[in-house]
């Protein structure tokens, strides 16, 4: 595993390695093939970050290029999907799902139910999500809650390059539709990732830091923020654990719920508004099933119930910090 | 007065992933007498905690690293030197350390393992040492080549060491044409073949020692000793709760209790292993891999190759080695191996040499010789 990619490349890979060995597998999206079409040079561009470059010239047509209509491609994707082929659409911004809700909500996400369990919709719909680009109010928000409120739909979010290529793969070949988070302000993180294909299954949380005082538990980018906070008490001789979700639906309770009767503390951070978010999610649930074993109040670290700010000094303050998150972690341990 | 001997104790570098590590305690103290081979302190590192031994004789004199301290590899942590080199010659060498600079090879960026195409498929392998005498490890079931990790650079001081990760195993070829110990013997002499080895002591782990006895019975001629530890192949038990709990584990929670039945000290079990293990089973083709070696190997819920009689038969020297507690393979099959050299090690399970490498390279090191 000498092998370090960023999640941009881990993408790339697990969509080209899912592509060469299924062929009912394509993707479509704005602009993933870069403009017109064509040969060679045309798909230089490949998709708004590139995640897709390259892919055109192996594979063709079985890359899409769409019209900037959502709702009419990812309900081609839905449909697609519904009678056998295993398609990967690309939606842009999280922040312009809201247009293709009825494809979503109502379609894909009930089709399995409505009809019985005898329809299957393995569609991928993946899309960018979060703060710190400098992208203003309508291309810059954490929406994971809205999907993770749907009974029928996955959803998934990496925060590094290994996990990237195998819960894509594993997003591929599953049954039902998987909302694809991908962090905008991540894909040039890198880590050791094998060339050969693999999966990750779903509902399994990653614990990518030991700690026997306090239970940190996010995902997406606050993974990282959450891991530097707990650098910065470590100094303090307070020892984190470090819970990554990966999957809020399904999502790893038993994890967080064994943590939590170790630790005794929980500090739940989301990029999310903090109204019915996955931090509220985890912390009623905690709250629930695990009251007694709690030494002090649960802490939420969140963005705040605005928009996101254009300006890059709010912006950067709107943003859950290390030091936010360690002053959260500070106060449960106070009592 | 430059003949002082003041012998350096550095952080040692186990295994290539390696680039740091935790001193946890010191098992000596200053003004200790020191032999060759005892062991001095105790070192954590992501993947499994482990003892520095001594490679030379002297008086401890400095214990530089702190307990619950993470250090960089090759920085000095302790100072071992005769009584008579004064302290002040001491202390100038300690201000005066220099972390040695990489080797050729050691460069990050550089390639760490090798790969070569075999009549089997596809293999990794690592090599180490230039020497013309050549030792060839081959791990067990579900194993990679870095089993070896406190072992291929202690071998490698005198001869030269090929670890491979077997068919379906590691990073090689997921795709077992014969998933027997018969077959996977033939790849390991294909793998031998490609490397230009003709031949070489084999050491062998668990499966990996019934491998090495079947190259030894089909062709002992490339075989100059036989050093199994753990051995499969000596008789019908084996442990079907861990080879089906290690195939069906999904997941962290599942895994690790499997692997704790590896070591007699269980909590050598760290998160790491158990993640790079998973790592590992989520490759495509690694089920499958998996599932046909349990079929061929323990076919029928026992070992279904006994080579105990070509053990015995082959002439070629043979050292057993097993740990006390051995939870995979009953110690027990030991006395079956007739004319070898046995070593029961107390507290080791399964891995050997793992939990007791020191002891494991000193014995196979007299064997294979240099």
């Amino acid at each position: 595993m000498a092998r370090k990619i960023s999640i941009r490349q881990a993408l790339n890979e697990a969509l080209d390695q899912e592509m060469a060995r299924d062929p009912t597998v394509f993707v479509m999206g704005e602009d993933i093939v870069g403009g017109m079409g064509g040969d060679g040079d045309k798909d230089a561009w490949g998709g708004v970050l590139g995640v897709t470059k390259g892919l055109y010239a192996k594979y063709g047509d079985r890359l899409l290029d769409t019209p900037l209509s959502e709702s009419a491609y990812i309900g081609a994707a839905v449909g697609a999907a519904a009678c056998g082929m295993r398609p990967v659409a690309e939606l842009m911004f999280i922040d312009f799902m809201g247009v293709c809700f009825d494809e979503i909500f109502n379609q894909a996400a009930k089709f399995k139910y409505m009809f019985g369990g005898k329809a299957e919709t393995p569609v991928v719909i993946r899309t960018m999500i979060g703060g710190g680009f400098r992208a203003a109010a309508q291309h810059s928000q954490v929406l994971t809650p809205l999907f993770t409120h749907i009974p029928g739909l996955k959803v998934v979010v990496p925060s590094n390059a290994y996990d990237a290529k195998g819960l894509l793969i594993q997003s591929i070949r599953d049954n039902d539709p998987v909302i694809f988070c991908e962090h905008k302000n991540l894909y040039g993180h890198e880590s050791d990732v094998p060339q050969e294909s693999y999966t990750i299954p779903f509902g399994e949380a990653n614990v990518v830091r030991e700690g026997k005082h306090v239970t940190i538990v996010t995902y997406g980018m606050m993974v990282h923020r959450a891991l530097d906070a707990a650098a910065l008490l470590a100094k303090d001789k307070v020892e984190c654990e470090v819970i990554d979700l990966r999957t809020l639906s399904p999502i790893d309770w038993d994890t967080v719920l064994e943590s939590v009767e170790n630790t005794g503390r929980l500090v739940c951070v989301d990029e999310a508004h903090p109204r019915c978010s996955i931090a509220s999610d985890v912390s009623a649930k905690v709250s629930q099933e695990a009251f007694k074993a709690l030494k002090a109040g649960i802490q939420m670290v969140t963005a705040p119930h605005t928009p996101v700010p254009f300006s890059p000094a709010l912006e950067d303050l709107y943003l859950p910090s290390a030091e936010k998150i360690a002053s959260a972690a500070r106060k449960t341990m106070a009592n | 007065m430059s003949e002082k001997r003041i012998i350096p104790i550095v952080m040692p570098k186990w295994g290539l992933s390696m680039e740091e590590g935790k001193v946890t305690s010191w098992l000596m103290k200053d003004g200790d007498q020191v032999k060759v081979g005892d062991q001095i302190l105790e070192v954590e590192t992501d993947k499994i905690a482990g003892a520095v031994e001594a490679s030379d004789a002297g008086i401890l004199r400095r214990r530089i690293g702190q307990a619950d301290t993470i250090y960089p590899i090759k920085t000095l942590i302790g100072v071992v030197a005769d009584a008579d080199v004064p302290d002040s010659d001491i202390d100038e060498f300690v201000s005066s350390y220099v972390v040695p600079a990489a080797e050729e090879g050691e460069d990050e960026t550089g390639p760490r393992y090798d790969f070569i195409d075999t009549a089997a498929g596809r293999l990794r392998y690592i090599k180490r040492g230039t020497a013309d005498n050549i030792v060839l490890l081959i791990h067990g079931f579900g194993g990679d080549l870095d089993n070896w990790l406190f072992n291929a650079d202690a071998f490698a001081e005198k001869a030269t060491v090929y670890a491979l990760d077997l068919p379906g195993h590691g990073q090689s070829t997921k795709t077992l044409g014969d998933p027997t110990v018969a077959g996977l013997a033939r790849a390991v002499l294909g793998f031998m073949d490609a490397v230009k080895v003709d031949k070489a002591h084999l050491v062998g782990h668990s499966l990996g020692g019934a491998i090495a006895i079947e190259i030894a019975r089909t062709n002992k001629n490339r075989v100059k000793s036989l050093n199994l530890i753990s051995t499969a192949g000596l008789g019908p038990d084996i442990n079907m709760d861990f080879i089906g709990g290690f195939v069906a584990a999904a997941s962290r929670r599942d895994l690790k209790p499997v692997l704790e039945n590896l070591f007699a000290d269980g909590s050598l079990v760290s998160r790491q292993m158990v993640d790079d293990l998973l790592k590992y089973k989520r490759l495509d083709g690694v089920g499958d891999a998996l599932a046909a070696l349990k079929d061929g190997v323990f076919a029928g819920g026992q070992q279904a190759t006994n080579l105990s009689a070509a053990l015995k038969s082959s002439g070629v020297p043979a050292l057993v080695i097993w740990g006390a507690q051995d939870k995979i393979i009953p110690v027990q099959h030991a006395k079956a191996a007739a004319g070898a050299k046995v070593e029961i090690i107390e507290g080791a399970g399964h891995m050997v040499q793992m939990e007791q490498a020191g002891k494991i390279n000193s014995l196979i090191k007299a064997m294979v010789g240099g």
